[in-house]
């Protein structure tokens, strides 16, 4: 726990709190009452932020993440359950309304205190002022993989322990004992000399006037009860059954619905509006031009997106139109070349001496590849719906940062903080493109011109063409090899450098290396996409080593094996995702196996792939995954995640290709930009490691190393090199 | 105006006969576990039953359901709320993430278990893959079409 037990948590928020945030104090007196009106029941105590407790002894846990899969609600109230010594079967949680006092807190401390590596995502949001303390209490982010790492560890957890040394503290007062003569199980309070017990909710008053103590004592693993259990999740019951509500179920008295239709070519603006064909479709209510986009508002979405598609809408030229996908690429390859050329490199790794290192080598080795653009594709269309009333905003919409959004929406429409109100929805996918604020920030747009709400749906093509991509990138790499084969020398020039920083960084033992990028600017825009940098990293750092030890004779998991001696947890999951496969084993004629490490998130995964190249595309047929995120705390829901993890980024690897034609974005729907689908889904087996090492995340580290285990799988099948994703391309040269 | 059966009750539904039954389903009949994905037939989200049948609601117009009935992830269940085998085994190995394309991908199993009581891989392959999980739990569904074809 380092600086958090040290500390002590609650203290440390109630400094930070009270010391950085003007005005909204974590303490008991300031917070409470604000906080008691807006989450309290009557006959309810608030214990403290993240927990309350009611007559009836069901313990709330307050949780300040969104569901977009992975499980959130469930996993922290589990944390905080299993600290509180709760009675699992009457815990249950609530989503945090988007409020300063459910900003996450660990993370926000963990960023203030530099003590770890947050999220670009967060920095991205924060417009890298996140010292500014008004915007530092505006996070309130699901992404990063931050939720257990995080806020579970540092907030929850705490939380939890804390809120039980309360309630103890209690009932010591109230019998009159010693607090070291309780125990507590299952929400209750035991006094065993006397023979006394008494619910959680009998000492809640009492408790509640207490402070939090400054340092709660934490369970150890072999004191777990609820963490390292597959816990049922809360919200799936509500999945299967249709109840469950996404941001495009809100129903609102009166509501309207409004298609929108953005720039083909991104930031491009409305020059001219033809209404023609649009303005006496059925149901239509008004045509909108909001200068960045068009909109349509019907009475149904389905009159709306019929009359969007007939605007003749003239956008402006930005003098992107002219481009192609390969002069794109060619930008991107020229901006590499004029740093090489200048020396103007950025860096990012300097160690040793590489110059030297590759003079004194063997031979070199030398390889470039390349990512496309993808798109997020998440199964529920982006949407919002916004009501604009009273001198209010009221918005209900899968959000990744209700919190942000909220202060964006302020803003943007001058308006109080206090008068946006936001209802956050479960979110159908996010994979880092619920975290941007545009959609939201269009329906108010849309909702400001009626005094009725108005419900916003994106269409698929819309979705697909109005991303914030995975940007495309190239990397190049040198290295020099002793007369094994084993490198003496790594150099790495790739293009844009996004988050995490860590994510162009070698778990490999090489003294000697120069790990340095490139800027490029061009019209299409970045957006965090599921494990960010690690995507495109994963696969050139893997691919690369892969083609080293086949440089050096070896196979993918020896060379890795010598290379990763330094570090006893690397190879312990190298191995074990190795022998899982029965790595070494002879497969068929037109099979191979491909191996990949990567360490994202804090969690270390390797995967190791078994493809069949017989049939007219190469299939998948079986996925062995070893993942070591220090702990698991609900190891059901954290296989989940890398299963999830795993599809995917092979969706990815096999077909994700966004393309640009003078200008704009090809690719429109699922026919021309395809998903894994149930026949091509491989067999996946994962096995967790509980090292004990720092706790890392779960919805992010599946992705990375699936892509290229697939190519070096790939490479083992036919002895084609895969170096431009995604292996579609290489199809012919396949079979 | 068309007159159809929903979920075992008489309706009418008052909408250009062209709407998609997804959206005069979700808009006019308030049932909106029938999620809009693509609007193409392309990713199953939309699936219901129409007089029996898994059919993409994006796609075939409410004209085509006259008379005849649907229905949709809310009549499933039983009458006194039992819920299916499917939907059990849903719950039982924890298949959602996301949940928003498990109506689609659950009309499509309950379709496919009542034709194919013990379907095997290749039935299960040939059923469900119309239907998109961007969250991946394909080998999950693929367990519980298993599990709900023992119960």
């Amino acid at each position: 726990m380092g600086k958090w037990t040290r500390r002590g948590f609650i203290t440390a928020g109630v400094a930070a709190g009270g010391v950085l945030v003007v005005g909204v104090g974590v303490r008991e007196g300031h917070r409470a009452p604000k906080l008691a009106e807006m989450m309290t029941k009557d006959g309810e105590t608030l214990v403290n932020v993240w927990v309350k407790l009611a007559p009836d002894n069901t313990v709330t846990a307050i949780v300040p993440h969104s569901e977009m899969g992975q499980g959130v609600f469930t996993s922290m109230a589990q944390m905080l359950a299993d600290e509180m010594d709760a009675d699992w079967e009457k815990v249950t949680f609530e989503q945090a309304p988007a409020h300063e006092a459910y900003a996450n807190y660990p993370l926000g401390r963990e960023f203030i205190m530099g003590d770890a590596k947050v999220p670009g995502m967060v920095q991205d949001t924060l417009n890298g002022a996140f010292l500014q303390i008004t915007k530092s209490m505006s996070l309130q982010i699901t992404g990063g993989s931050t939720s257990v790492r995080f806020t579970g560890m540092g907030g929850m957890r705490i939380a939890g322990a804390a809120a039980r040394e309360m309630i103890v503290k209690a009932a010591a007062k109230t019998w009159k004992v010693p607090a070291k003569e309780l125990r507590t199980e299952k929400s209750y309070v035991y006094h065993d000399a006397s023979g006394q017990s008494a619910t959680y909710a009998s000492f809640a008053e009492q408790a509640g006037k207490y402070s939090p103590p400054t340092q709660p004592k934490l369970k150890t693993p072999d004191q777990y009860k609820l963490m390292g259990k597959s816990l049922a999740r809360f919200d799936i019951p509500s999945k299967v059954d249709g109840t469950a509500e996404f941001g495009i179920d809100v129903d609102l008295p009166d509501m309207k619905y409004a298609a929108v239709m953005g720039p083909p070519v991104l930031g491009a603006t409305v020059e001219a509006v033809d209404e023609t064909y649009a303005k006496d479709m059925p149901g239509l209510v008004k045509i909108l031009n909001k200068g960045t986009f068009v909109a349509v508002v019907a009475d149904g979405y389905w009159q709306a997106e019929n009359a969007v598609r007939q605007l003749d809408v003239t956008w402006t030229k930005t003098g992107a139109e002219t481009l192609n996908s390969a002069d794109i690429y060619s930008q991107l390859g020229t901006a590499m070349d004029d740093v090489t050329t200048s020396g103007k490199a950025k860096k990012d790794i300097k160690t040793g001496n590489v110059a030297k290192a590759a003079e004194g080598a063997a031979r070199s080795y030398e390889a470039e590849y390349s990512v496309p653009f993808l798109a997020h594709a998440a199964m529920e269309p982006l949407n919002a719906t916004a009501w604009v009333h009273d001198g209010k905003i009221e918005l209900w919409s899968g959000l990744q940062n209700p919190l942000g959004v909220r202060d964006e929406i302020a803003g943007t429409f001058d308006v109080k903080k206090a008068d946006v109100e936001i209802h956050n929805t479960l979110l159908g996918g996010g994979f880092g493109r619920r975290a941007s604020p545009d959609y939201p920030l269009m329906a108010v747009e849309i909702a400001k011109e009626f005094n009725h709400p108005v419900k916003m749906i994106w269409s698929r093509e819309q979705d697909t063409q109005q991303d914030w991509y995975r940007p495309a990138s190239i990397s190049r790499f040198k290295a020099g090899l002793d007369e094994d084969g084993m490198p003496v020398s790594w150099e790495n020039l790739f293009v844009q450098k996004f988050d995490p920083p860590e994510a162009s960084h070698i778990p490999y033992k090489i003294d000697n290396q120069l790990i340095q990028y490139a800027e490029a600017d061009h019209h299409m825009r970045f957006g965090p996409w599921r494990s960010v940098d690690h995507t495109q990293h994963g696969f050139f750092i893997e691919s690369f080593v892969d083609e080293l030890a086949n440089e050096a004779g070896m196979d993918g998991y020896a060379y890795r094996r010598k290379l990763l001696e330094h570090s006893p947890r690397y190879l312990a999951v190298l191995d074990k995702a190795a022998k899982a496969a029965g790595w070494g084993r002879s497969v068929p004629e037109g099979r191979g196996l491909g191996i990949a490490l990567v360490d994202s998130f804090g969690t270390v995964v390797a995967q190791v792939v078994e493809v069949d190249v017989t049939g007219p595309e190469p299939r998948v047929i079986h996925v062995w995954c070893a993942a070591d995120p220090g702990y698991a705390m609900n190891p059901d829901g954290f296989v989940a995640q890398i299963e999830s993890g795993i599809i995917y980024g092979l969706t990815a690897a096999l077909y994700g290709e966004i393309t640009i034609e003078e200008g704009a974005v090809v690719q429109s729907n699922f026919h021309d930009y395809p998903m894994l689908r149930m026949n091509e889904a491989p067999e996946i087996t994962v096995d967790i490691i509980n090292s004990g090492a720092k706790v890392g995340g779960g919805g992010e580290p599946g992705t990375p190393p699936i892509a290229p285990a697939l190519a070096n799988a790939v490479f083992a099948a036919t002895g084609v090199r895969v170096r431009k994703q995604p292996i579609a391309n290489y199809q012919e040269g396949l079979t | 105006m068309v007159k159809l059966v929903v979920n075992g009750q008489e309706k009418t539904v008052d909408v250009d006969p062209s709407t998609p039954i997804l959206w005069a389903v979700r808009e006019q009949l308030k049932l909106t576990g029938t999620k809009f994905g693509c609007g193409i037939a392309q990713c199953g989200a939309c699936t219901v039953h129409l007089n029996g049948e898994p059919i993409r609601s994006c796609s075939t117009p409410i004209a085509a359901a006259e008379g005849g009935e649907i229905t949709t992830i809310e009549g499933v269940a039983g009458e006194d709320g039992t819920l299916h085998a499917v939907q059990a085994a849903w719950i039982e190995q924890q298949v959602p993430q996301c949940g928003y394309c498990q109506s689609g991908q659950i009309m499509t199993a309950v379709a496919l278990l009542r034709d194919t009581p013990d379907p095997t891989d290749e039935d299960i392959d040939a059923a469900m893959s119309g239907n998109i999980c961007r969250c991946g739990a394909y080998g999950r569904i693929r367990a519980a079409i298993k599990s709900a074809a023992k119960a």
